[in-house]
């Protein structure tokens, strides 16, 4: 019995490792060797494809850049959020139901609707190709998932610390930063990471906003397939790159990466 | 119904145990009668949970055998042993109607539809549910849906033994009273063997014929609450049983007669000249007097400073101590007691000899 | 909980509000504009008034997209949910094996959109790719890149990589908020392994459910980088989705009138489906307290 079940979790897992692993054979392979014929292992494993990306600054550039807006946004996005959930969660207000529904809503707006307008209004306000355009355009979903997450957490924190704070004197901020704040640490944590991860992995915004300074490595990687004739290995070789940063946080939230998912709310 | 015999059995979550302080159950062999109200007393980790577990068939012990009414049930599992629990915290089907619930183990048994209405009404009946049989059961409070949870297992009709798993954890505590009279008044009705959990002394003595105290994965002593508290097996039982609890004292017995700190007690039987291992004396609180003050004041005094007295309303507790032994002495209302020099006095017959913490019997 | 009437709580939200409003309001207004404008270039506007919204509702081209959209979102759904609650079932609940389970499954969360499509490019070409090769070797005729079908599916079963774990999680925190005793307790009712999911399992996830079902009809009715990387909206426009034919729209031929029209028919769509999702996620709050 328990046999037979384990072995659904473990099918789902080889059909996800499946495509991975060709990606990284393939990042191993030279591209004559991927167009020379077909083999499930590399035969002349090289890490020459690595070694272009991490030498030739148009690619690498690439990463810097989406470290620096995703890292933008993940700050900006907490630090407003965080005030606006306490608010949600402890207060009515005029409004308030009005208000997150519309904050909701545009975690559901398509980002292809804002395409255009987002590049017409920051190439007026002269921000285009800056790194601070794409973590702010980026604040349209981010921002209201924070937001949810926050609240979700913050109303399994009981009411009575905060009156119990206040009658030991303690002022708003400081009850805010000493001890509400440690006690959702691990709330915080998980909106902190679906903010990376949404900022990470979109393409369409980050690309239109971006054309040399800022431009993320997802959008160099479309680009040089166009250009450079598809090279598969350092295509694959990026890829597997861009994997890394992704797995590394996962690590640091597995224990609460299913509560998180759930936005807080199970 | 049926006899619960547990023949034997231990049991260690190791693989392989040899010592028994790996065994999270030491070796018991104990007959409950059919029919009996027993309470499994012990503070956490005693291996109460553990006991009910196993007889529960959650787990299967690692030693010995478990029989219903004769038959050997340590390999059967839950479902088919025919027995209920009530957990700590209600367990409802959210989703289904008072009457879905109650009916829930009847239809998965197979029972025609007929006869689960007809057995549902009777039960509903009985536990005042009649008229909430179609509201939302997610909807009741705790200890309504603790009621839903017990009547889960009285509409069968083949239950061997019903299992109470501390189950008045959640409810209010002036509900608490109502639901054990509840329970007690079913328990008459029905006949149904039933063994409690609970690390609360008052609802295990109000509540059983038999409290089975349990103490480091052993149980110390089964018995009614009037030999819990007057003859207790285990020092364990006389200092958890009571408030305050048993005065346990280091002493020397010879004959008739112990020494306590120097100071000379008599005893109510004959133990002759008793050695080996660690002795001690035990008298309740309750059976203990302040004497006639002074010094050699007469036979069985007890020289001692009273260091401070509290006073509970119907009784004080004072405090008494000889040399760097402390003991607990209650004081009926209306009787004078202050701090200072007094001599304490032993009701023989109530004073009780441990030899390594286990009641030593003596002769007339 | 019990929540305090406080008006000054809007001090609070504001910071929030301001930043939202700059990054949905303005843009959205832009579009408003252009939606009722016409423009020959040069900056000069002309007032058309519904023009755009009566063609893009009258459009074929809009029409077959939506109906590809809402046959992949259904596809999608059928195929995810079900499978997402499969693997949650059956996934050890505690120990380095959840642990690693929960990992390995999030991986693909975590990868670019667009990584997405070049993964599944290089693993589903006939040339270079492991599946193509595989099937190609099998004598099984498939090209993505020709075979309307074959795009279909491959696109399908790359969302289906993509996003079902995302369901897995959510289905496997609801698991995990279930008591042992109602497990014990269904044993001790005699209950078979469909009860247990019936009536235990399924009420516990049914919460979480609605918010993967609802996250994952919204975010495979705008998807876009996936396919576009995959596919680009090919063969022909078989696998041009709502979101693909916007942007060629907008960014390719730069229809800003009939794109802007679009957009918002778009975005009110999806508004509505939000509004359901919000109306049902609170009554259901209040359901429970």
């Amino acid at each position: 019995m328990l046999k037979r079940i384990r072995i659904i979790p473990t099918l789902y897992i080889i059909f996800l490792m499946l495509p991975i692993y060709w990606l990284l054979t393939m990042a191993l392979k030279t591209n004559a060797e991927i167009l020379g014929g077909f083999s499930l292992w590399p035969q002349n494993p090289t890490l020459a494809n690595f070694k272009t990306i991490l030498t030739d600054p148009s690619w690498y550039n690439g990463y810097i850049n989406s470290t620096i807006y995703v890292a933008l946004n993940t700050v900006i996005s907490i630090s407003v959020a965080l005030p606006a959930a306490y608010a949600f969660s402890r207060y009515r207000f005029m409004g308030d139901k009005h208000l997150f529904f519309w904050l909701l809503s545009n975690r559901m707006a398509p980002p292809a609707v804002f395409v255009l307008p987002f590049f017409q209004l920051y190439s007026s306000i002269g921000l285009f190709d800056t790194h601070i355009a794409v973590a702010l355009a980026h604040c349209l979903f981010n921002v209201p998932l924070a937001v949810w997450i926050l609240e979700g957490f913050m109303s399994g924190v009981p009411k009575e610390i905060d009156e119990t704070a206040q009658i030991d004197g303690y002022s708003f901020g400081a009850f805010f930063a000493r001890i509400f704040t440690p006690l959702i640490a691990s709330g915080i944590g998980v909106a902190a990471f679906f903010c990376f991860m949404f900022s990470w992995v979109e393409l369409l915004i980050a690309r239109t906003l971006t054309s040399v300074d800022a431009k993320p490595i997802a959008a160099v990687m479309t680009r040089t397939v166009s250009a450079s004739g598809l090279d598969w290995g350092v295509l694959a070789a990026a890829g597997v790159l861009t994997i890394v940063p992704g797995a590394i946080v996962i690590w640091f939230v597995r224990n609460h990466i299913a509560k998180g998912f759930a936005l807080g709310r199970v | 119904m049926a006899v619960i015999h547990l023949k034997d059995m231990a049991h260690s979550y190791l693989p392989n145990p040899k010592v028994p302080e790996d065994y999270a159950l030491k070796s018991l062999n104990h007959v409950w009668e059919d029919g009996g109200a027993y309470a499994l007393l012990g503070p956490s980790g005693c291996g109460k949970t553990t006991l009910l577990n196993i007889i529960s068939g959650l787990l299967t012990p690692s030693e010995g055998q478990v029989l219903f009414g004769g038959e050997d049930v340590t390999r059967l599992d839950t479902a088919h042993r025919n027995i209920a629990q009530v957990f700590q915290f209600p367990v409802i089907y959210d989703t289904m109607t008072v009457r879905q619930n109650l009916a829930f183990p009847l239809k998965n048994r197979g029972m025609a539809p007929a006869d689960i209405e007809a057995r549902v009404a009777e039960i509903a009946e009985m536990l005042d549910l009649t008229e909430r049989l179609d509201n939302r059961a997610s909807g009741l409070s705790a200890d309504a849906k603790q009621i839903i949870s017990l009547g889960r297992g009285l509409v069968r009709n083949d239950v061997n033994a019903i299992l109470f798993d501390e189950p008045l954890t959640v409810i209010d505590p002036h509900k608490k009273w109502v639901l054990r009279s509840k329970l007690k008044e079913l328990h008459q009705q029905f006949g149904f063997t039933m063994v409690y959990v609970t690390h609360d002394q008052t609802e295990a003595l109000t509540f059983a014929d038999k409290v089975v105290v349990m103490h480091d994965g052993e149980i110390v002593q089964i018995g009614t609450p009037e030999e819990l508290f007057e003859r207790p097996a285990h020092t364990f039982v006389g200092y958890f049983i009571g408030s305050p609890g048993m005065n346990i004292l280091p002493a020397t017995v010879d004959g008739r007669h112990a020494t306590i700190g120097g100071n000379e007690i008599d005893l109510g039987c004959d133990y002759g000249p008793l050695a080996g291992g660690k002795i001690e004396v035990g008298i309740r609180p309750e059976f203990l007097k302040f004497g006639p003050v002074g010094k050699n004041g007469g036979e069985g005094t007890f020289d001692v400073q009273i260091s401070s007295v509290e006073d509970l309303g119907r009784h004080k507790i004072a405090k008494a101590v000889s040399g760097d032994i402390e003991i607990a002495v209650l004081v009926p209302e209306h009787t004078p007691v202050q701090e200072g020099a007094a001599a304490l006095t032993f009701d023989p017959a109530r004073t009780l000899v441990y030899q390594d913490s286990r009641l030593v019997e003596g002769a007339n | 909980m019990q929540r305090k009437l406080n008006q000054k709580a809007w001090f609070l939200v504001l910071p929030v509000f301001l930043l939202v409003a700059f990054s949905a309001v303005l843009p959205l207004m832009t579009v408003v504009n252009y939606s009722v404008q016409d423009t020959f270039g040069n900056n000069e506007f002309y007032w058309v008034g519904t023009e755009w919204f009566v063609e893009i509702l009258n459009s074929e081209r809009f029409h077959s997209a939506l109906g590809r959209q809402l046959l992949f979102s259904g596809i999608i759904l059928a195929i995810e949910i079900p499978l997402g609650i499969l693997i949650a079932l059956s996934m050890p609940k505690k120990g380095w094996g959840a642990s690693i389970c929960l990992v390995l499954m999030a991986l693909p969360l975590l990868i670019p959109w667009n990584v997405v499509g070049t993964i599944w490019q290089i693993f589903a070409r006939e040339d270079i790719g492991l599946l193509g090769h595989t099937l190609a070797a099998m004598g099984i005729d498939y090209n993505y890149t020709h075979s309307p079908t074959a795009a279909w599916i491959t696109i399908i079963i790359m969302d289906v990589w993509h996003w079902t774990s995302l369901v897995v999680l959510l289905c496997y925190a609801g698991l995990c908020s279930i008591p042992d005793a109602f497990y014990q307790a269904a044993k001790i009712d005699g209950a078979s392994r469909w009860a247990v999911f019936r009536y235990i399992q399924f009420p516990k996830m049914n919460r979480v459910l609605l918010i993967a079902v609802l996250l994952r009809f919204m975010d495979s009715f705008m998807i876009y980088t996936e396919p576009f990387v995959l596919t680009g909206g090919g063969p022909g426009n078989s696998t041009t989705f709502l979101s693909i034919d916007l942007v060629k729209m907008a960014i390719g031929q730069f229809d800003l009138g009939p794109a802007a029209a679009f957009s918002l028919v778009y975005f009110l769509i999806v508004l509505l489906l939000s509004w359901v999702f919000y109306t049902v996620m609170t009554a259901r709050d209040g359901e429970a307290n």
